[in-house]
């Protein structure tokens, strides 16, 4: 723990430790550490001199903030009205069936975690996906089985 | 060197959408290759045909490539930079005439068009501020600032009759004017930027293509109502967005036109910004500064209106992205100018994000008073493969659906709104025969009552019967009496709920079931989506003229819901069978044997 609040301590040590600046201090957290603990919402309250009750409140309000960590390769699939119409529930299930977890979840080995968004802007190139910054857009079922499934070593390059 | 050799210009466009595609890679070889050439190649913000890009626009001879790959940058190089011979195989091929076109004023995705607020945009490097003052930015803030008064500011504003583009169109020039009379120690402006509308991109390529034009209208706003302290609210999933602003701001300050005593008058101004944590609700201005104060996102009761208290308790003025954008030119070109482009009772231009099934989907921007139909068959170029037009989707989630045959309609706040749809943030969605109207309604219901922020009865639980309800249709399980409760509940959830989020949430439902109640009725009493949406309402079928036993639909089926052995016609079992499709997208083409029926067999 203690260990802990040093870390928050430096992450936060550009803050002046007003309680309106709960957002962006959840988010710098949030980017530091992968995920809000309720360790870290403990010391943003005490950090802010505000109730932990108010921290939660505000950090279960917003759609940005999680409570648990995530995979290595954080997958959104975007669910905004282009990418809809042009099938995003279709790349979701491809996805999901080819890294073996459903739409919310992480797996178990921490490689993924599978996320939908709801609108990331490149509506042009519906539909759309992220990893964790790279966006692919325009996908078909047979692009989403080159992004995801593990490529064979080729025995060539080894030589 | 010779003046026309120092400007020319090889320009790549990185806005999100041809980033996404990679064309920051492009720009990097491109550079990589001409160090030494007298040529300038310079990264712009989006230049509107997304689904064209990435693209690569040589200025000023106008050329325009679309589809650049990484290979295919050296050809530009030794061909149309070494020798001055453009390329022609990466031209824009009209689909109609089959002909390529050179330059991209005669494509006539950009030829209906008429840019003012995106007048830089695509033209200018979004992260060098000279390029934006050489081209006249920062002209309307010196005239304010050390020619006007805040009352010729207001007086023009008014006259040229602006309304805010976010979506409601409230007059621009009553709203400062309210701001300007109240009466405060502190005062704020705050950018509107949470585009939270799914399927509209016009903000945050106003951010990432012209961020000082932003920077600029708020620094006028700022002078008229006598603010000093400016808030930019973007949406955090716009990282792109958020780094181009804060290097637009930090060069704005160094340039004098952010801080103290801009460009040597006594106006101090500064500008902050604050990333939204991605709540749709947050774009109504109670709830944006609800969240800028720490908050949860959840609406004031009004009155007292931002302009009276606002922002801590302060007068507040907040607009929105493009209507910040467009002060600068009215400032310009004075309220006269601006009042002869659009219509009686809305003037200026719209910037629409023209997505979904159009054939040529982007960035356009264009006068209030132009048709529907002209956006999407002049601009969008109609359906991709010419596919049967079903709806236009526009305003996002607070908008509605409008058929083929209210596309005469003319685009302006005003005949929008009476056709049951509302400009919104721009978001304009185009659907074909393939999109189900019951799920789109579906669709945007499943938003907006997950967005519902809880604070009123009538949205919180309204938004949610009406979802049961319409997850019932889809799933084959409507009553015929469920079609007029819907109907019945969307007009309670829009008068009785507090914030713009609840009063316009049912607008989908509302425009489908009066424009595509057929639709409805055919998922509640036949039982089937003739879009072949609906999972529960469609069946997948093996045809045994077709089918050649490759067994390939065998062997991928999820379910085991197909029996067949090799070289012998297969089968679906309709009782294991998910309908999830994955049979058809395998079934090889030539073989083409899987179909999909509306209804259950």
């Amino acid at each position: 723990m203690l260990v802990m609040k040093e870390k928050l301590g430096i992450i936060l040590s550009s803050f002046s430790g007003e309680g309106r600046e709960l957002i962006p201090v959840l988010q710098k957290v949030q980017d530091e550490m992968g995920y809000l603990s309720p360790e870290a919402m403990l010391y943003a309250a005490e950090f802010l001199k505000i109730p932990p009750s108010n921290v939660f409140g505000v950090a279960s309000f917003y759609e940005q903030f999680r409570f648990s960590p995530v995979g290595k390769k954080m997958v959104m699939v975007c669910q905004g009205t282009a990418c809809h119409v042009k099938g995003a529930e279709k790349v979701m299930n491809e996805i999901s069936r080819h890294i073996g977890i459903k739409k919310g979840q992480t797996s178990e080995d921490m490689e993924y975690t599978l996320k939908g968004v709801t609108c990331i802007g490149c509506c042009a190139l519906a539909p759309c996906i992220t990893i964790n910054d790279d966006v692919h857009g325009r996908l078909t079922p047979k692009l989403i089985e080159k992004l995801f499934i593990k490529k064979p070593v080729n025995k060539k390059t080894n030589e | 060197m010779s003046k026309d050799i120092k400007s020319r210009e090889i320009l790549v466009c990185c806005g999100t959408g041809c980033v996404s595609a990679k064309s920051d890679q492009i720009l990097d070889k491109l550079k990589k290759y001409t160090s030494n050439k007298p040529v300038k190649i310079k990264p712009i913000g989006c230049h509107g045909f997304c689904q064209q890009g990435p693209l690569v626009i040589s200025e000023p001879d106008g050329i325009f490539y679309c589809n650049i790959t990484n290979d295919d940058v050296e050809e530009i190089v030794n061909s149309h930079i070494e020798r001055k011979k453009p390329v022609e195989r990466l031209f824009y091929l009209d689909p109609i005439t089959g002909k390529t076109i050179p330059h991209y004023k005669d494509i006539k995705f950009y030829k209906e068009q008429k840019r003012l607020i995106l007048r830089n945009c695509g033209h200018i490097n979004p992260e060098e501020i000279d390029e934006y003052t050489e081209s006249g930015g920062y002209q309307a803030a010196r005239k304010a600032l050390n020619e006007m008064r805040p009352e010729d500011i207001l007086m023009m504003i008014k006259k040229s009759s602006l309304r805010g583009l976010g979506g409601a169109g409230f007059p621009t020039g009553l709203k400062w004017e309210f701001c300007y009379n109240a009466k405060a120690d502190e005062k704020y402006v705050i950018c509107n930027g949470d585009e939270g509308d799914p399927g509209s991109f016009q903000d945050m390529s106003v951010f990432e293509g012209v961020p000082h034009s932003v920077i600029e209208g708020m620094i006028i706003a700022g002078k008229t109502i006598g603010a000093n302290k400016g808030y930019i609210y973007v949406r955090a999933e716009y990282p792109l967005a958020i780094k181009r602003l804060k290097i637009a701001i930090m060069q704005a300050q160094e340039k004098a036109f952010l801080g103290k005593n801009i460009l040597g008058s006594k106006y101090c101004f500064d500008i902050e910004i604050f990333q939204g944590a991605g709540a749709f609700v947050c774009g109504e201005e109670t709830a944006l500064i609800n969240s800028i104060e720490g908050k949860r996102g959840t609406p004031r009761q009004r009155p007292p209106f931002p302009a009276e208290s606002g922002l801590w308790g302060k007068p507040t003025l907040i607009n929105n992205v493009k209507t910040l954008a467009s002060v600068a030119n009215i400032i310009n070109n004075g309220a006269e100018w601006f009042n002869k482009i659009g219509t009686n009772t809305s003037k200026g231009t719209a910037i629409f994000s023209l997505t979904g099934e159009a054939a040529n989907c982007g960035l356009v921007e264009v006068p209030m008073g132009m048709t529907l139909r002209e956006i999407i068959f002049e601009i969008g170029g109609g359906t991709i493969d010419n596919k049967k037009f079903k709806a236009l989707h526009i305003g996002g989630p607070s908008g509605g659906c409008l058929p083929e045959s209210l596309l005469d309609i003319k685009v302006d706040f005003d005949s929008l709104k009476k056709a049951g749809a509302m400009m919104g943030s721009g978001g304009m969605v185009v659907m074909d025969e393939t999109t189900c109207m019951v799920d789109v309604a579906k669709y945007f219901l499943d938003f907006t009552q997950k967005e519902s922020c809880g604070d009123c009865n009538p949205c919180r639980l309204g938004t949610k019967q009406m979802l049961d309800i319409l997850n019932d249709i889809v799933e084959g399980k409507g009553k015929p009496e469920d079609i007029d409760l819907l109907s019945y509940l969307s007009e309670s959830v829009k008068t009785g709920s507090l914030c713009g989020l609840g009063q316009t949430a049912p607008n989908p439902v509302i425009t489908t079931l009066k424009y595509f109640r057929d639709e409805y009725e055919e998922h509640v009493n036949k039982k089937l989506c003739r879009a072949k949406k609906c999972k529960a309402l469609i069946s997948y079928y093996i045809n045994p003229d077709k089918c050649t036993g490759c067994h390939i639909c065998f062997k991928n089926c999820p379910d085991n819901a197909i029996s067949g052995e090799a070289k012998k016609t297969h089968e679906i079992n309709q009782d294991k069978c998910t309908r999830c499709g994955i049979c058809f997208e395998k079934c090889p083409p030539k073989f083409n044997a899987i179909e999909c029926y509306p209804g259950k067999i």
